[in-house]
């Protein structure tokens, strides 16, 4: 078979310096829309069985969520196996899996853009919605975890009766400001690139009320190249703001862990060990979902081998880091001398959850490494199904971290096992029903490729090939 | 409408970014301040091409950024140091290291709320209606083709000339924009509503401010109450949680009520059934009571009253080394001697008592002393104060001469 991307590639072998096309199949400015829009209209006209049977799924999950959370607030936290002295538990570890998911994209949006990566335009919508979803389901999390969930606005400073206030000096206020921080920017940076295709979508909607409710979003948008000049303004301001805000997040939610001074926890490393397998996390996250959706509704033209490539190589890069993270924190327990950090860590990998430690060692290591191989990079069953274990290892990465640390601290005389309920399992099932009834609406209703940037790169692309013509 | 058919301006469409590019630059080079290009992506060097000068909206968002770290730093400042101080760890009340992390996060938080909104601000946006949205062909300006619209208010605008100027520039089509009579005001009744519900918002607040500053005898307002009025089972209410069911749990065995502890009022308090103080000890003396006694007294009493009993322990000698006055009003209350006569005539009771509950400056002794102990201190003090006050005829006979040397 020799799709014109295999051509191409052949052509990248001949010359090191020629890079496939980032929109292949001739496509031109209409054709995008066509292929972008169509999978919204197409589904208005005539939403499909699969479409229907995976929300219905989906929804059912959430809804079984709803009663859990439910059945937790009448009942308390003791419905989930946080027991002394595992306090932070599942709902812990799920939070920061969900946090770290969500960093995939912001980063594609904002450091990709700074680096004018041109290839982040076909993947950069898909990844940014799925890190708001990614952030709403992390941020269930500690809001159900505290118990009294009614009283969660004491989180935030805000005036009250009691003449109370936050305690400023605690990483756990610091995450706070940090994810609500971050979801708030994300959500922005989202709904600002969707207005130029909001507008595309308001443009060829053909009924009254859609052409509404696209034209309400998108708030009048005409194209004017004096909006557009201060739009793109905006959005290189909101680039800028934003990839500190990536890097500083899961620091932050690092800090929860790094700035107590429980062995395995109390350690510099964490803050840019996190980053990484945050973005690691992310991308692999990413591929999971798009490489379904790109061939359910073809766009593997938009979508190209290229960005799947590209992305397989950083989630080997990010998951060497990641490696190499576990294997410096095992010298540091070494190096420190402090028979506590010796012990969690021995702990770790060999005490009564090393068959955790040792999944997600498998996972997370050496999974990833398979992507140093051309054939396995562009064998997208392979990938999707690396991808996948890679999201289980970041799982079971957070459990080891919280779990371990917690269940054997100073004093073996309130050493524990810890044990999860049903209730546990059925929260993060729930989680997934919420992130994919999101992610669902989400491909049904809105535009999921950036089509205003993709036409940019088209135009560029074009405009590089007539002028680079005649050289060859 | 005076003219239903007015225009508005005119609206070109190009096939091509090139072309509009060109066109663009005539439009530009033919002096004319009111007009705009509407392209579905962002046209690189269209800028230029219609001499658009640079956005303030980098400066806006700068300001904001800076209110934010100012807001960040006030906020932690003026809760933890100020409104709510905490002591934790030892940790400053407001240092900028611990505070970092929300400043950074608020800084992000306002830059980029204020950028979205400044940009569209800028833009004029949103904007409720657009007589361009009334053509048909306008519909591609967000799809494939590419638009020049120049409006009639322009004070260089000639509707004859605007379109000969256009037409010459490549244009798949030259029409007028038409005036439907639409405006993109607010209707009236909107903004009073407006109005007036931003008032009403400064009801509840004004509430707040005023409970705020005043002092109420009432208990504190509490949204939910569930942490003032907590649910627990009442006496003789049946629970499922233990076997027998009662709510009121059975004393465990060997319980003693408050009050049901040391009642013994002799031993324990050196009293008579009468309330007076007894006048011999409770317990029998005995030569083990006594070495018990010299012991609890050497730790204990010597320190004010001395080993002898005279009041001249060493905590009176630097007393009065420093210059404290003994005596006076205000001045040293020096420890009593064992040996005066008022001491002497005391009761046992009345001697256990005073090292039991204190006296003038004494402490209570109860606490650090049990009670047996204080009794042996008793038959010391006795021991002593016989001691001290002996003469010669309390020697034995045989022994006064050992005496005499």
């Amino acid at each position: 078979m020799s799709s014109p991307y295999d051509i191409q590639v052949i052509q990248a072998e001949e010359d090191p310096t020629f890079r496939p096309d980032l929109v292949m199949g001739g496509a031109t400015f209409a054709s995008i829309d066509d292929a972008v829009a169509g999978v919204a209209e197409g589904f208005l006209k005539k939403p499909s069985l699969a479409w229907y049977a995976m929300f219905g799924l989906a929804i059912s999950i959430l809804g079984m969520l709803g009663a859990v959370v439910a059945y937790l607030l009448f009942t308390g936290v003791g419905i989930w196996g946080n027991q002394s002295p595992v306090f932070w538990g599942w709902p812990i570890v799920n939070f920061v899996f969900w946090v770290g998911i969500a960093h995939a994209g912001t980063l594609i949006s904002a450091i990709l853009f700074l680096l004018k990566q041109d290839w982040r335009t076909g993947i950069n919508r898909f990844a940014e919605a799925m890190t708001i979803f990614a952030v709403c389901c992390a941020g269930l999390f500690p809001a159900i975890h505290v118990g009294r969930v009614w009283l969660v606005y004491w989180l935030f400073p805000i005036p009250n009766q009691m003449t109370l206030w936050p305690q400023f000096r605690s990483p756990l206020l610091w995450d706070v400001f940090a994810v609500s921080t971050y979801a708030t920017v994300s959500l922005l940076f989202w709904y600002m690139g969707l207005i130029p295709d909001l507008a595309t979508f308001r443009d060829r909607s053909r009924t009254k009320l859609r052409k509404f409710l696209y034209g309400a979003f998108a708030m009048g948008w005409t194209g004017s190249s004096r909006h557009w000049h201060r739009y793109e303004k905006a959005y290189l301001i909101l680039a800028g703001l934003a990839t500190p805000l990536v890097l500083s997040v899961h620091t932050v939610v690092s800090f929860d862990f790094a700035v107590s001074q429980l062995p395995g926890w109390h350690t510099t490393i964490f803050p840019p060990y996190f980053v990484a397998g945050a973005i690691f996390s992310g991308f692999a996250m990413v591929l999971t979902l798009m490489i379904p959706v790109r061939s359910i509704f073809n766009l593997q033209h938009i979508v190209t081998m290229r960005h799947l490539e590209v992305m397989c190589k950083i989630i080997l890069a990010t998951g060497s880091m990641v490696g190499y993270a576990y294997a410096l924190e095992f010298f540091i327990a070494w190096y420190s001398g402090n028979p506590y950090e010796r012990f969690a860590f021995t702990n770790r990998a060999f005490g009564p959850y090393a068959w955790a430690y040792w999944i997600m060692v498998s996972c997370n290591v050496i999974s990833p490494q398979l992507f140093w191989f051309k054939k396995i990079r562009q064998n997208i069953a392979l990938i999707w199904i690396i991808t996948i274990f890679v999201n289980i290892g970041m799982w079971f990465e957070r459990f080891v971290i919280t779990i371990t640390s917690l269940s054997r601290d100073f004093l073996p005389g309130s050493w524990g096992y810890f044990s999860p309920t049903l209730f546990d399992g059925l929260t993060l099932l729930g989680s997934f029903g919420l992130f994919f009834t999101l992610f669902l609406l989400f491909v049904r209703f809105l535009p999921i490729i950036a089509i205003s940037e993709v036409k940019s790169i088209l135009h560029k692309q074009n405009h590089t090939k007539a002028n680079h013509g005649g050289h060859h | 409408m005076e003219n239903q058919n007015q225009s508005l301006g005119l609206l070109a469409e190009y096939e091509t970014p090139e072309g509009l590019m060109a066109a663009a630059a005539r439009v530009r080079d033919g002096g004319y301040k009111r007009w705009d290009t509407h392209t579905p992506f962002p046209v690189h060097g269209i800028d230029d091409a219609m001499g658009i000068k640079p956005t303030i909206l980098p400066w806006i968002v700068l300001g904001a950024a800076a209110a934010g770290t100012a807001t960040a730093l006030l906020l932690q400042y003026v809760t933890n140091a100020v409104l709510y101080p905490y002591e934790i760890s030892g940790k400053p009340f407001f240092h900028w290291v611990p505070a970092f992390p929300v400043t950074f996060e608020l800084t992000v938080l306002f830059a980029g709320i204020t950028t979205l909104l400044a940009m569209l601000a800028l833009n004029r946006l949103p904007r409720l209606h657009n007589p361009l949205f009334d053509m048909e062909r306008f519909d591609r300006a967000t799809q494939d083709r590419f638009f020049l619209a120049i409006d009639a208010k322009d004070p260089l605008y000639n509707a004859t000339s605007a379109k000969a100027l256009l037409a010459g520039t490549g244009a798949n089509a030259v029409e007028d924009i038409p005036d439907r009579g639409a405006n993109d005001k607010l209707p009236g009744w909107m903004l009073q509503v407006a109005v007036v519900a931003v008032f009403a918002t400064f009801v509840p607040l004004g509430m707040i401010v005023k409970a705020y500053y005043n002092v109420t005898d009432k208990p504190a307002l509490h949204v939910v109450g569930d942490m003032d009025w907590q649910y627990s089972y009442r006496y003789g209410e049946q629970v499922p949680l233990f076997a027998d069911g009662r709510a009121m749990r059975p004393q465990v065995e060997g319980t003693i009520a408050r009050g049901e502890l040391e009642t013994d009022d002799a031993f324990h308090r050196g009293l008579t059934p009468e309330g007076l103080p007894l006048a011999a000890m409770p317990i029998e003396a005995s030569p083990a009571l006594m070495a018990r006694g010299q012991e609890r007294y050497d730790i204990f009493c010597t320190p004010c009253h001395g080993a002898a009993g005279l009041g001249d322990g060493m905590v009176n000698r630097r007393a009065l080394a420093n210059g404290n006055q003994a005596g006076s009003a205000g001045g040293w209350v020096a420890p009593s001697n064992l040996m005066q006569q008022y001491l002497l005539d005391q009761g046992d009771g009345e001697l256990f008592g005073t090292i039991t509950n204190g006296i003038r400056t004494m402490p209570a002794y109860a606490a650090q002393i049990p009670a047996k102990d204080r009794w042996a201190i008793v038959l010391y003090v006795r021991a002593l104060q016989r001691a001290g006050t002996a003469t010669m005829d309390d020697v034995p006979a045989d022994q006064r001469g050992a005496l005499n040397q």
